[in-house]
Protein backbone atom coordinates (compact mmCIF):
# COMPACT_ATOMS: atom_id res chain seq x y z
CA UNK A 1 0.00 0.00 0.00
CA UNK A 2 1.66 3.29 -0.78
CA UNK A 3 1.43 6.37 1.38
CA UNK A 4 -0.59 8.46 -0.93
CA UNK A 5 -3.61 6.27 -0.78
CA UNK A 6 -3.27 5.92 2.73
CA UNK A 7 -3.14 9.78 2.89
CA UNK A 8 -6.15 9.88 0.56
CA UNK A 9 -8.45 7.40 3.21
CA UNK A 10 -7.53 9.65 5.89
CA UNK A 11 -8.51 12.86 4.57
CA UNK A 12 -11.45 11.55 2.56
CA UNK A 13 -14.12 12.22 4.65
CA UNK A 14 -16.23 8.95 5.76
CA UNK A 15 -19.13 7.92 2.72
CA UNK A 16 -22.51 8.29 4.35
CA UNK A 17 -24.35 6.70 1.53
CA UNK A 18 -23.45 3.79 -1.00
CA UNK A 19 -23.68 -0.35 -0.16
CA UNK A 20 -23.63 -1.83 3.54
CA UNK A 21 -19.75 -2.89 4.40
CA UNK A 22 -19.41 -6.28 3.95
CA UNK A 23 -17.77 -6.83 7.25
CA UNK A 24 -20.93 -6.02 9.08
CA UNK A 25 -23.00 -9.14 7.38
CA UNK A 26 -23.69 -11.46 10.10
CA UNK A 27 -25.15 -14.22 8.19
CA UNK A 28 -23.41 -17.47 6.69
CA UNK A 29 -20.14 -16.36 5.25
CA UNK A 30 -19.16 -14.74 8.82
CA UNK A 31 -20.17 -18.57 10.70
CA UNK A 32 -17.82 -19.94 7.40
CA UNK A 33 -14.91 -17.72 8.48
CA UNK A 34 -15.44 -18.54 11.96
CA UNK A 35 -15.33 -21.82 11.08
CA UNK A 36 -11.80 -21.75 9.23
CA UNK A 37 -10.04 -20.52 12.02
CA UNK A 38 -11.08 -22.38 14.57
CA UNK A 39 -12.18 -25.39 13.21
CA UNK A 40 -8.92 -27.25 12.98
CA UNK A 41 -7.68 -26.58 16.26
CA UNK A 42 -10.50 -27.13 18.57
CA UNK A 43 -11.30 -30.45 16.24
CA UNK A 44 -7.78 -31.28 17.49
CA UNK A 45 -8.21 -30.55 20.73
CA UNK A 46 -11.64 -32.28 21.29
CA UNK A 47 -9.62 -35.91 19.35
CA UNK A 48 -6.74 -35.58 21.42
CA UNK A 49 -7.24 -33.45 24.37
CA UNK A 50 -10.88 -34.01 25.18
CA UNK A 51 -11.84 -38.05 24.45
CA UNK A 52 -8.42 -38.93 25.94
CA UNK A 53 -9.58 -37.01 29.46
CA UNK A 54 -12.95 -37.99 29.13
CA UNK A 55 -11.46 -41.97 28.33
CA UNK A 56 -9.50 -41.72 31.52
CA UNK A 57 -11.68 -40.64 33.89
CA UNK A 58 -14.38 -42.77 32.77
CA UNK A 59 -11.93 -45.75 33.34
CA UNK A 60 -11.68 -44.99 36.98
CA UNK A 61 -15.24 -46.62 37.11
CA UNK A 62 -14.71 -49.67 35.10
CA UNK A 63 -12.39 -53.08 36.46
CA UNK A 64 -9.41 -54.53 35.69
CA UNK A 65 -9.14 -57.07 33.12
CA UNK A 66 -7.32 -60.02 34.01
CA UNK A 67 -4.84 -59.76 32.05
CA UNK A 68 -4.32 -55.96 31.79
CA UNK A 69 -6.99 -54.78 29.92
CA UNK A 70 -9.97 -52.89 31.44
CA UNK A 71 -13.32 -54.69 31.88
CA UNK A 72 -16.27 -52.55 31.02
CA UNK A 73 -18.49 -53.29 34.34
CA UNK A 74 -19.23 -49.95 36.32
CA UNK A 75 -17.39 -50.69 40.14
CA UNK A 76 -17.24 -48.41 42.89
CA UNK A 77 -13.97 -50.34 44.14
CA UNK A 78 -10.94 -47.79 42.52
CA UNK A 79 -12.54 -45.59 45.10
CA UNK A 80 -12.59 -47.67 48.12
CA UNK A 81 -8.87 -48.72 47.24
CA UNK A 82 -8.17 -45.42 47.13
CA UNK A 83 -9.11 -44.96 50.57
CA UNK A 84 -6.73 -47.71 51.94
CA UNK A 85 -4.07 -46.33 53.74
CA UNK A 86 -1.50 -47.78 51.82
CA UNK A 87 -2.49 -45.26 48.84
CA UNK A 88 -3.98 -42.53 50.89
CA UNK A 89 -0.72 -41.78 52.53
CA UNK A 90 0.90 -41.74 49.41
CA UNK A 91 -1.73 -38.92 47.92
CA UNK A 92 -1.54 -37.57 51.44
CA UNK A 93 2.38 -37.32 51.70
CA UNK A 94 2.28 -35.64 47.74
CA UNK A 95 0.14 -33.10 49.13
CA UNK A 96 2.24 -32.84 52.12
CA UNK A 97 5.74 -32.22 50.20
CA UNK A 98 4.45 -30.20 47.34
CA UNK A 99 3.07 -27.91 50.20
CA UNK A 100 6.65 -27.52 52.09
CA UNK A 101 7.68 -26.93 48.49
CA UNK A 102 5.19 -23.94 47.97
CA UNK A 103 5.77 -22.22 50.79
CA UNK A 104 9.78 -22.46 51.24
CA UNK A 105 9.78 -21.11 47.48
CA UNK A 106 7.49 -18.20 48.64
CA UNK A 107 9.67 -17.92 51.20
CA UNK A 108 12.93 -17.26 49.04
CA UNK A 109 10.79 -16.20 46.08
CA UNK A 110 9.38 -12.75 47.65
CA UNK A 111 12.55 -10.97 48.69
CA UNK A 112 14.13 -12.03 45.70
CA UNK A 113 11.79 -11.09 43.47
CA UNK A 114 11.08 -7.43 45.73
CA UNK A 115 15.00 -6.85 44.95
CA UNK A 116 14.49 -7.51 41.48
CA UNK A 117 11.84 -5.03 41.67
CA UNK A 118 13.63 -2.31 43.45
CA UNK A 119 16.74 -2.74 40.76
CA UNK A 120 17.41 -0.11 38.46
CA UNK A 121 15.93 -1.09 34.69
CA UNK A 122 18.81 -2.28 33.21
CA UNK A 123 19.87 -4.75 35.66
CA UNK A 124 15.99 -5.37 36.34
CA UNK A 125 16.24 -7.49 33.08
CA UNK A 126 19.41 -9.13 33.59
CA UNK A 127 18.15 -10.08 37.05
CA UNK A 128 14.98 -11.78 35.18
CA UNK A 129 16.65 -13.43 32.50
CA UNK A 130 18.86 -15.06 35.21
CA UNK A 131 16.03 -16.44 37.25
CA UNK A 132 14.40 -17.87 33.89
CA UNK A 133 17.56 -19.22 32.55
CA UNK A 134 17.70 -22.05 33.75
CA UNK A 135 14.02 -22.69 33.95
CA UNK A 136 14.31 -23.43 30.17
CA UNK A 137 16.82 -25.66 30.74
CA UNK A 138 16.10 -29.47 30.22
CA UNK A 139 14.20 -30.68 33.35
CA UNK A 140 16.36 -33.89 33.71
CA UNK A 141 19.20 -32.47 33.51
CA UNK A 142 18.60 -29.70 36.14
CA UNK A 143 17.14 -32.60 38.14
CA UNK A 144 20.81 -34.83 37.42
CA UNK A 145 22.65 -31.89 38.35
CA UNK A 146 21.76 -32.27 42.25
CA UNK A 147 22.70 -35.92 41.89
CA UNK A 148 26.42 -34.94 41.24
CA UNK A 149 25.97 -32.61 43.97
CA UNK A 150 24.68 -34.62 46.49
CA UNK A 151 25.26 -38.61 45.94
CA UNK A 152 27.43 -40.92 48.35
CA UNK A 153 30.57 -40.26 46.55
CA UNK A 154 29.09 -36.88 45.03
CA UNK A 155 30.89 -33.41 44.07
CA UNK A 156 29.61 -32.22 47.80
CA UNK A 157 31.31 -35.28 50.02
CA UNK A 158 34.32 -35.26 47.98
CA UNK A 159 35.12 -31.59 49.16
CA UNK A 160 33.76 -32.23 52.53
CA UNK A 161 36.41 -34.89 52.57
CA UNK A 162 38.90 -33.24 50.89
CA UNK A 163 38.88 -30.78 53.47
CA UNK A 164 38.73 -33.02 56.36
CA UNK A 165 35.17 -31.88 57.72
CA UNK A 166 33.88 -35.95 57.96
CA UNK A 167 35.43 -39.11 56.98
CA UNK A 168 32.77 -40.89 55.80
CA UNK A 169 30.22 -39.54 53.00
CA UNK A 170 27.13 -38.44 54.47
CA UNK A 171 23.76 -39.64 52.83
CA UNK A 172 22.35 -36.37 51.53
CA UNK A 173 20.15 -37.80 49.11
CA UNK A 174 17.28 -40.25 48.67
CA UNK A 175 15.03 -38.50 51.51
CA UNK A 176 12.19 -35.95 51.80
CA UNK A 177 14.53 -33.36 51.89
CA UNK A 178 16.25 -33.75 48.40
CA UNK A 179 12.52 -33.70 47.07
CA UNK A 180 11.88 -31.09 48.30
CA UNK A 181 14.94 -29.28 47.33
CA UNK A 182 14.44 -30.37 43.96
CA UNK A 183 10.92 -29.17 43.39
CA UNK A 184 12.04 -25.54 45.03
CA UNK A 185 14.93 -25.99 42.37
CA UNK A 186 12.93 -26.84 39.71
CA UNK A 187 9.82 -24.36 40.03
CA UNK A 188 11.57 -21.35 41.94
CA UNK A 189 11.33 -19.43 38.71
CA UNK A 190 7.64 -20.07 38.51
CA UNK A 191 7.14 -18.40 41.74
CA UNK A 192 9.64 -16.00 41.33
CA UNK A 193 7.59 -14.08 37.85
CA UNK A 194 4.38 -13.51 38.85
CA UNK A 195 5.43 -12.41 42.26
CA UNK A 196 7.77 -9.35 40.56
CA UNK A 197 4.86 -9.14 38.41
CA UNK A 198 2.70 -7.46 41.49
CA UNK A 199 5.43 -5.90 43.18
CA UNK A 200 6.50 -4.25 40.31
CA UNK A 201 3.10 -3.17 39.77
CA UNK A 202 2.60 -1.27 43.15
CA UNK A 203 2.61 2.62 43.44
CA UNK A 204 5.37 3.32 45.36
CA UNK A 205 4.02 6.39 46.72
CA UNK A 206 1.88 4.01 48.76
CA UNK A 207 4.87 2.90 50.63
CA UNK A 208 6.43 6.36 51.12
CA UNK A 209 3.03 7.76 52.25
CA UNK A 210 3.09 4.75 54.31
CA UNK A 211 7.02 6.14 55.92
CA UNK A 212 5.89 9.41 56.03
CA UNK A 213 3.42 8.11 58.30
CA UNK A 214 5.56 7.12 60.47
CA UNK A 215 5.51 3.08 59.90
CA UNK A 216 8.49 1.64 60.33
CA UNK A 217 9.98 -0.58 56.95
CA UNK A 218 8.38 -3.88 58.53
CA UNK A 219 4.55 -2.28 59.09
CA UNK A 220 5.12 -0.82 55.79
CA UNK A 221 5.54 -4.37 54.17
CA UNK A 222 3.02 -6.10 56.53
CA UNK A 223 0.69 -3.54 56.42
CA UNK A 224 0.97 -2.30 52.96
CA UNK A 225 3.01 -4.25 50.20
CA UNK A 226 2.17 -7.48 51.37
CA UNK A 227 -1.45 -7.05 51.32
CA UNK A 228 -1.34 -5.22 47.75
CA UNK A 229 0.73 -8.42 46.45
CA UNK A 230 -1.56 -11.34 47.43
CA UNK A 231 -2.72 -11.79 44.20
CA UNK A 232 0.52 -12.42 42.80
CA UNK A 233 1.86 -14.40 45.54
CA UNK A 234 -1.84 -16.97 44.95
CA UNK A 235 -0.31 -17.26 41.28
CA UNK A 236 3.32 -18.06 41.74
CA UNK A 237 1.78 -20.54 44.82
CA UNK A 238 -0.32 -22.29 42.32
CA UNK A 239 2.14 -22.67 39.63
CA UNK A 240 4.73 -24.36 42.39
CA UNK A 241 2.49 -26.36 43.73
CA UNK A 242 0.89 -27.67 40.90
CA UNK A 243 3.87 -29.53 39.00
CA UNK A 244 5.26 -30.30 42.33
CA UNK A 245 2.23 -32.67 43.34
CA UNK A 246 2.13 -34.54 40.34
CA UNK A 247 5.82 -34.83 39.89
CA UNK A 248 6.93 -37.98 39.19
CA UNK A 249 10.72 -37.64 38.39
CA UNK A 250 11.77 -35.34 41.40
CA UNK A 251 11.05 -38.25 43.88
CA UNK A 252 12.21 -41.25 41.56
CA UNK A 253 15.40 -39.61 41.04
CA UNK A 254 16.50 -37.93 43.77
CA UNK A 255 13.81 -39.50 46.62
CA UNK A 256 15.23 -43.22 45.84
CA UNK A 257 12.73 -44.89 43.30
CA UNK A 258 10.24 -46.26 45.94
CA UNK A 259 6.26 -44.56 44.88
CA UNK A 260 6.43 -41.47 47.62
CA UNK A 261 4.39 -39.26 45.55
CA UNK A 262 1.22 -40.20 43.98
CA UNK A 263 2.84 -39.21 40.49
CA UNK A 264 5.16 -42.01 40.69
CA UNK A 265 1.50 -44.03 41.91
CA UNK A 266 0.11 -43.28 38.52
CA UNK A 267 2.87 -44.22 36.69
CA UNK A 268 3.44 -47.60 38.00
CA UNK A 269 -0.17 -48.39 37.80
CA UNK A 270 0.06 -47.71 33.84
CA UNK A 271 3.12 -49.00 33.02
CA UNK A 272 3.92 -51.90 35.68
CA UNK A 273 0.78 -53.47 37.29
CA UNK A 274 -1.19 -52.35 34.27
CA UNK A 275 -3.99 -51.59 36.47
CA UNK A 276 -5.50 -48.86 34.09
CA UNK A 277 -8.22 -48.26 35.51
CA UNK A 278 -7.00 -47.62 39.27
CA UNK A 279 -4.16 -45.39 37.68
CA UNK A 280 -7.37 -43.32 36.16
CA UNK A 281 -9.05 -43.22 39.37
CA UNK A 282 -5.74 -41.77 40.91
CA UNK A 283 -5.58 -39.31 38.14
CA UNK A 284 -9.08 -38.22 38.79
CA UNK A 285 -7.74 -37.47 42.81
CA UNK A 286 -5.14 -35.59 41.61
CA UNK A 287 -7.54 -33.32 39.00
CA UNK A 288 -9.72 -33.21 41.49
CA UNK A 289 -7.11 -31.42 43.90
CA UNK A 290 -5.84 -28.97 41.55
CA UNK A 291 -9.71 -28.11 39.99
CA UNK A 292 -10.03 -27.61 44.17
CA UNK A 293 -7.09 -25.39 44.50
CA UNK A 294 -7.85 -23.34 41.05
CA UNK A 295 -11.33 -22.84 41.87
CA UNK A 296 -10.34 -21.75 45.57
CA UNK A 297 -7.48 -19.27 43.72
CA UNK A 298 -10.47 -18.00 41.54
CA UNK A 299 -12.75 -17.42 44.75
CA UNK A 300 -10.14 -15.90 46.78
CA UNK A 301 -8.50 -13.67 44.02
CA UNK A 302 -12.15 -12.33 43.39
CA UNK A 303 -12.85 -11.88 46.86
CA UNK A 304 -9.91 -10.02 47.28
CA UNK A 305 -10.41 -7.34 44.21
CA UNK A 306 -13.60 -6.70 46.18
CA UNK A 307 -12.33 -5.53 49.40
CA UNK B 1 13.36 4.62 46.71
CA UNK B 2 15.39 3.45 49.66
CA UNK B 3 17.35 -0.06 48.77
CA UNK B 4 16.33 -2.70 51.67
CA UNK B 5 19.51 -3.79 52.35
CA UNK B 6 18.65 -6.76 54.31
CA UNK B 7 17.56 -8.20 51.28
CA UNK B 8 20.73 -8.74 49.59
CA UNK B 9 21.19 -11.94 51.71
CA UNK B 10 18.32 -13.96 50.25
CA UNK B 11 18.46 -12.09 46.48
CA UNK B 12 22.46 -13.38 46.22
CA UNK B 13 21.53 -16.60 47.57
CA UNK B 14 19.05 -17.18 45.20
CA UNK B 15 21.45 -16.71 42.30
CA UNK B 16 23.84 -19.20 43.87
CA UNK B 17 20.88 -21.82 45.02
CA UNK B 18 20.14 -21.58 41.14
CA UNK B 19 23.41 -21.67 39.54
CA UNK B 20 25.93 -23.39 41.60
CA UNK B 21 24.45 -26.88 40.53
CA UNK B 22 25.39 -25.83 36.97
CA UNK B 23 28.39 -24.68 37.05
CA UNK B 24 29.58 -27.60 38.96
CA UNK B 25 27.72 -30.06 36.12
CA UNK B 26 29.61 -27.72 33.53
CA UNK B 27 33.06 -28.12 35.56
CA UNK B 28 32.61 -32.03 35.58
CA UNK B 29 31.96 -32.34 31.98
CA UNK B 30 35.45 -31.03 31.57
CA UNK B 31 37.04 -33.04 34.00
CA UNK B 32 40.00 -35.51 32.46
CA UNK B 33 39.47 -37.86 35.08
CA UNK B 34 37.20 -40.90 34.83
CA UNK B 35 35.03 -39.88 38.24
CA UNK B 36 32.10 -37.81 37.69
CA UNK B 37 32.59 -36.17 41.12
CA UNK B 38 36.21 -35.05 41.36
CA UNK B 39 38.08 -32.90 39.19
CA UNK B 40 41.33 -33.89 37.95
CA UNK B 41 42.22 -31.49 35.32
CA UNK B 42 40.75 -30.14 31.64
CA UNK B 43 40.05 -32.63 28.43
CA UNK B 44 37.61 -32.77 26.09
CA UNK B 45 37.32 -36.64 25.57
CA UNK B 46 34.12 -36.95 27.18
CA UNK B 47 32.47 -34.75 24.35
CA UNK B 48 34.38 -37.28 21.95
CA UNK B 49 32.67 -40.17 23.75
CA UNK B 50 29.59 -38.34 23.61
CA UNK B 51 29.72 -37.59 20.24
CA UNK B 52 30.30 -41.58 19.81
CA UNK B 53 26.89 -42.78 21.89
CA UNK B 54 24.90 -44.39 19.47
CA UNK B 55 21.56 -43.88 21.63
CA UNK B 56 22.52 -40.50 22.08
CA UNK B 57 22.68 -39.35 18.53
CA UNK B 58 19.73 -41.18 17.34
CA UNK B 59 17.99 -40.17 20.61
CA UNK B 60 18.92 -36.42 18.84
CA UNK B 61 17.22 -37.09 15.83
CA UNK B 62 14.21 -38.28 16.48
CA UNK B 63 13.61 -35.41 18.96
CA UNK B 64 14.48 -32.56 16.14
CA UNK B 65 12.14 -34.87 14.08
CA UNK B 66 9.32 -34.27 16.59
CA UNK B 67 10.18 -30.91 17.68
CA UNK B 68 10.52 -29.74 13.77
CA UNK B 69 7.53 -31.31 12.99
CA UNK B 70 5.68 -30.44 16.04
CA UNK B 71 6.81 -26.72 15.50
CA UNK B 72 5.00 -26.13 12.20
CA UNK B 73 1.65 -27.91 13.01
CA UNK B 74 1.42 -26.20 16.37
CA UNK B 75 2.25 -22.85 14.74
CA UNK B 76 -0.17 -23.39 12.41
CA UNK B 77 -3.23 -24.66 14.30
CA UNK B 78 -2.35 -22.41 17.15
CA UNK B 79 -2.41 -19.38 15.33
CA UNK B 80 -5.75 -19.91 13.68
CA UNK B 81 -7.32 -21.09 16.72
CA UNK B 82 -5.88 -17.56 18.49
CA UNK B 83 -7.53 -15.42 15.62
CA UNK B 84 -10.99 -17.47 16.00
CA UNK B 85 -11.09 -16.87 19.08
CA UNK B 86 -10.34 -13.29 19.11
CA UNK B 87 -12.17 -12.44 15.97
CA UNK B 88 -15.08 -14.88 16.05
CA UNK B 89 -16.33 -15.87 18.94
CA UNK B 90 -16.57 -14.60 22.67
CA UNK B 91 -17.47 -18.27 24.54
CA UNK B 92 -15.59 -18.45 27.07
CA UNK B 93 -15.68 -22.98 27.25
CA UNK B 94 -13.60 -22.34 24.27
CA UNK B 95 -11.18 -20.45 25.84
CA UNK B 96 -11.15 -22.53 28.82
CA UNK B 97 -10.36 -25.52 26.53
CA UNK B 98 -7.99 -23.60 24.33
CA UNK B 99 -5.92 -22.93 27.93
CA UNK B 100 -6.55 -26.52 29.77
CA UNK B 101 -2.93 -28.42 28.00
CA UNK B 102 -1.37 -25.51 29.67
CA UNK B 103 -2.23 -25.91 33.37
CA UNK B 104 -3.25 -29.69 32.94
CA UNK B 105 -0.42 -31.75 34.76
CA UNK B 106 1.87 -33.13 31.84
CA UNK B 107 1.49 -37.03 33.31
CA UNK B 108 -2.38 -36.77 33.43
CA UNK B 109 -2.24 -35.89 29.32
CA UNK B 110 0.23 -38.87 28.90
CA UNK B 111 -1.99 -41.23 30.18
CA UNK B 112 -5.02 -39.94 28.41
CA UNK B 113 -3.17 -40.05 25.19
CA UNK B 114 -1.84 -43.50 25.76
CA UNK B 115 -5.42 -44.98 27.11
CA UNK B 116 -6.62 -43.09 23.29
CA UNK B 117 -3.99 -44.56 21.46
CA UNK B 118 -4.66 -48.09 22.92
CA UNK B 119 -8.19 -47.86 22.67
CA UNK B 120 -7.77 -47.23 18.87
CA UNK B 121 -5.31 -49.30 18.28
CA UNK B 122 -2.37 -47.06 17.00
CA UNK B 123 0.83 -48.37 17.09
CA UNK B 124 3.35 -46.23 18.89
CA UNK B 125 6.38 -43.86 17.62
CA UNK B 126 7.58 -40.96 16.63
CA UNK B 127 4.26 -40.17 14.82
CA UNK B 128 2.17 -40.76 18.31
CA UNK B 129 4.73 -38.60 20.31
CA UNK B 130 4.13 -35.78 17.67
CA UNK B 131 0.19 -35.70 17.72
CA UNK B 132 0.61 -35.30 21.69
CA UNK B 133 3.76 -32.52 21.98
CA UNK B 134 0.78 -30.58 19.19
CA UNK B 135 -1.44 -30.57 22.10
CA UNK B 136 0.12 -28.25 24.57
CA UNK B 137 2.57 -26.44 21.42
CA UNK B 138 -0.92 -25.87 19.85
CA UNK B 139 -2.17 -23.99 23.68
CA UNK B 140 0.97 -21.97 23.99
CA UNK B 141 1.14 -20.73 20.55
CA UNK B 142 -2.37 -19.64 20.74
CA UNK B 143 -1.93 -17.70 23.91
CA UNK B 144 1.06 -16.13 22.95
CA UNK B 145 -0.41 -14.84 19.86
CA UNK B 146 -3.49 -13.98 21.58
CA UNK B 147 -1.67 -11.20 23.89
CA UNK B 148 -0.81 -9.46 20.27
CA UNK B 149 -4.07 -9.80 19.40
CA UNK B 150 -5.83 -8.49 22.13
CA UNK B 151 -3.18 -5.37 22.40
CA UNK B 152 -3.57 -4.61 18.22
CA UNK B 153 -6.73 -2.74 17.37
CA UNK B 154 -8.76 -4.23 14.50
CA UNK B 155 -9.22 -0.85 12.63
CA UNK B 156 -6.21 -1.83 10.17
CA UNK B 157 -8.56 -4.95 9.19
CA UNK B 158 -11.38 -2.87 9.26
CA UNK B 159 -9.95 -0.23 6.95
CA UNK B 160 -8.98 -3.33 4.84
CA UNK B 161 -12.73 -4.67 4.06
CA UNK B 162 -13.75 -1.05 3.60
CA UNK B 163 -11.57 -0.52 1.02
CA UNK B 164 -12.95 -4.14 -0.13
CA UNK B 165 -10.16 -6.40 0.69
CA UNK B 166 -12.03 -9.85 1.49
CA UNK B 167 -11.44 -11.90 4.47
CA UNK B 168 -8.50 -14.17 3.24
CA UNK B 169 -6.80 -11.18 1.84
CA UNK B 170 -7.54 -9.20 4.65
CA UNK B 171 -6.00 -12.17 7.41
CA UNK B 172 -2.77 -13.01 4.98
CA UNK B 173 -2.00 -9.03 4.34
CA UNK B 174 -3.15 -7.34 7.34
CA UNK B 175 -3.48 -9.73 10.31
CA UNK B 176 -0.44 -11.83 9.80
CA UNK B 177 2.38 -9.17 9.64
CA UNK B 178 0.86 -7.55 12.08
CA UNK B 179 1.25 -11.00 14.32
CA UNK B 180 4.40 -12.18 12.96
CA UNK B 181 6.62 -11.47 16.10
CA UNK B 182 4.05 -13.45 18.15
CA UNK B 183 3.95 -16.30 15.89
CA UNK B 184 7.46 -16.20 16.02
CA UNK B 185 7.81 -16.46 19.42
CA UNK B 186 4.97 -18.76 19.52
CA UNK B 187 6.96 -21.32 17.18
CA UNK B 188 10.04 -20.88 19.01
CA UNK B 189 8.14 -22.14 22.34
CA UNK B 190 6.59 -24.78 20.84
CA UNK B 191 10.21 -25.98 19.78
CA UNK B 192 11.83 -25.70 22.95
CA UNK B 193 8.84 -27.16 24.74
CA UNK B 194 9.04 -30.01 22.55
CA UNK B 195 12.07 -30.46 22.73
CA UNK B 196 12.82 -30.63 26.50
CA UNK B 197 9.17 -32.67 26.46
CA UNK B 198 10.10 -35.82 29.24
CA UNK B 199 6.76 -37.24 30.27
CA UNK B 200 4.32 -37.04 27.43
CA UNK B 201 7.30 -38.72 25.21
CA UNK B 202 8.18 -41.38 28.17
CA UNK B 203 4.76 -42.44 27.91
CA UNK B 204 3.54 -42.14 24.21
CA UNK B 205 7.08 -43.27 22.17
CA UNK B 206 7.82 -46.55 20.81
CA UNK B 207 10.82 -48.44 23.03
CA UNK B 208 12.64 -48.70 19.98
CA UNK B 209 12.46 -45.04 18.70
CA UNK B 210 12.93 -42.94 22.29
CA UNK B 211 13.22 -39.19 22.04
CA UNK B 212 16.73 -38.02 23.52
CA UNK B 213 14.87 -36.71 26.93
CA UNK B 214 13.47 -40.65 27.36
CA UNK B 215 17.67 -41.66 26.30
CA UNK B 216 18.52 -39.29 28.92
CA UNK B 217 16.52 -40.51 31.99
CA UNK B 218 17.13 -43.95 31.27
CA UNK B 219 21.56 -43.06 31.15
CA UNK B 220 20.80 -40.91 34.48
CA UNK B 221 18.76 -43.59 35.97
CA UNK B 222 21.75 -45.89 35.99
CA UNK B 223 23.67 -43.76 37.90
CA UNK B 224 26.21 -40.71 36.93
CA UNK B 225 28.69 -40.49 34.02
CA UNK B 226 30.68 -37.76 32.92
CA UNK B 227 29.12 -38.42 29.65
CA UNK B 228 25.93 -37.35 30.79
CA UNK B 229 27.94 -34.22 32.08
CA UNK B 230 29.46 -32.74 28.67
CA UNK B 231 25.58 -33.61 27.38
CA UNK B 232 24.10 -31.67 30.11
CA UNK B 233 26.60 -28.94 29.19
CA UNK B 234 25.51 -29.11 25.44
CA UNK B 235 22.08 -29.18 25.90
CA UNK B 236 22.56 -26.02 28.66
CA UNK B 237 24.59 -23.81 26.34
CA UNK B 238 21.68 -24.64 23.43
CA UNK B 239 19.12 -23.19 25.79
CA UNK B 240 20.92 -20.25 27.14
CA UNK B 241 21.44 -18.76 23.28
CA UNK B 242 18.25 -19.61 22.42
CA UNK B 243 16.61 -17.90 25.57
CA UNK B 244 18.96 -15.23 24.79
CA UNK B 245 18.69 -15.02 21.19
CA UNK B 246 14.74 -14.79 22.37
CA UNK B 247 14.90 -12.08 24.73
CA UNK B 248 16.96 -10.03 22.41
CA UNK B 249 14.38 -10.38 19.25
CA UNK B 250 11.64 -9.70 21.70
CA UNK B 251 13.71 -6.16 23.01
CA UNK B 252 14.27 -5.55 19.20
CA UNK B 253 10.39 -5.63 18.13
CA UNK B 254 9.54 -4.04 20.86
CA UNK B 255 11.78 -1.21 19.89
CA UNK B 256 10.53 -1.18 16.58
CA UNK B 257 6.79 -0.91 17.36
Amino acid sequence: MSTTKEHDVATRPAPREGPRRPRRTRGSGRFFAGLVFLGPGLTYLIVLLMIPLALVLSYSIFQRGRFGGVVYEPTGENFTRLLDPLYLDVVLGSLKLATIATLIALLVGYPTAYMIAMLPRKWKTIALVAIVLPFWTNFLVRVYAWIVLLSGPGVVNTALIDLGLIDEPLEFLYNQGTIVTGLVYSYLPLMVLPLYAAIEKLDPTLREASANLGARPARTFFSVTLPLTVPGVLTGCLFVFVPSFGNFIIPELLGGGRSIMVGNLIRDQFLKARDWPFGATLALALVAVLVALLLAQAWAARRYSRA
Amino acid sequence: MRKPRLLHVPFWLTYVFLYAPIVVLVAMSVNSGDSPYSFDGFSLKWYGALAQNEDIREGLVNTLIVALATTVLATVLGTLLAVGMARYTRSRTLDAIGLLPAVLPDLVLAIGLLVLYSAVQMTLGLHSVLLAHVVFGMAFVAAVVRTRLSHGDTTLEEASRDLGAGAVTTFLRITLPQLAPGIAAGALLAFTLSVDEFVIAFFTSAPTEPTLPVVIYSMVRFGVTPEINALATLLLAVSFTVVIAAQRMTRLTESLS
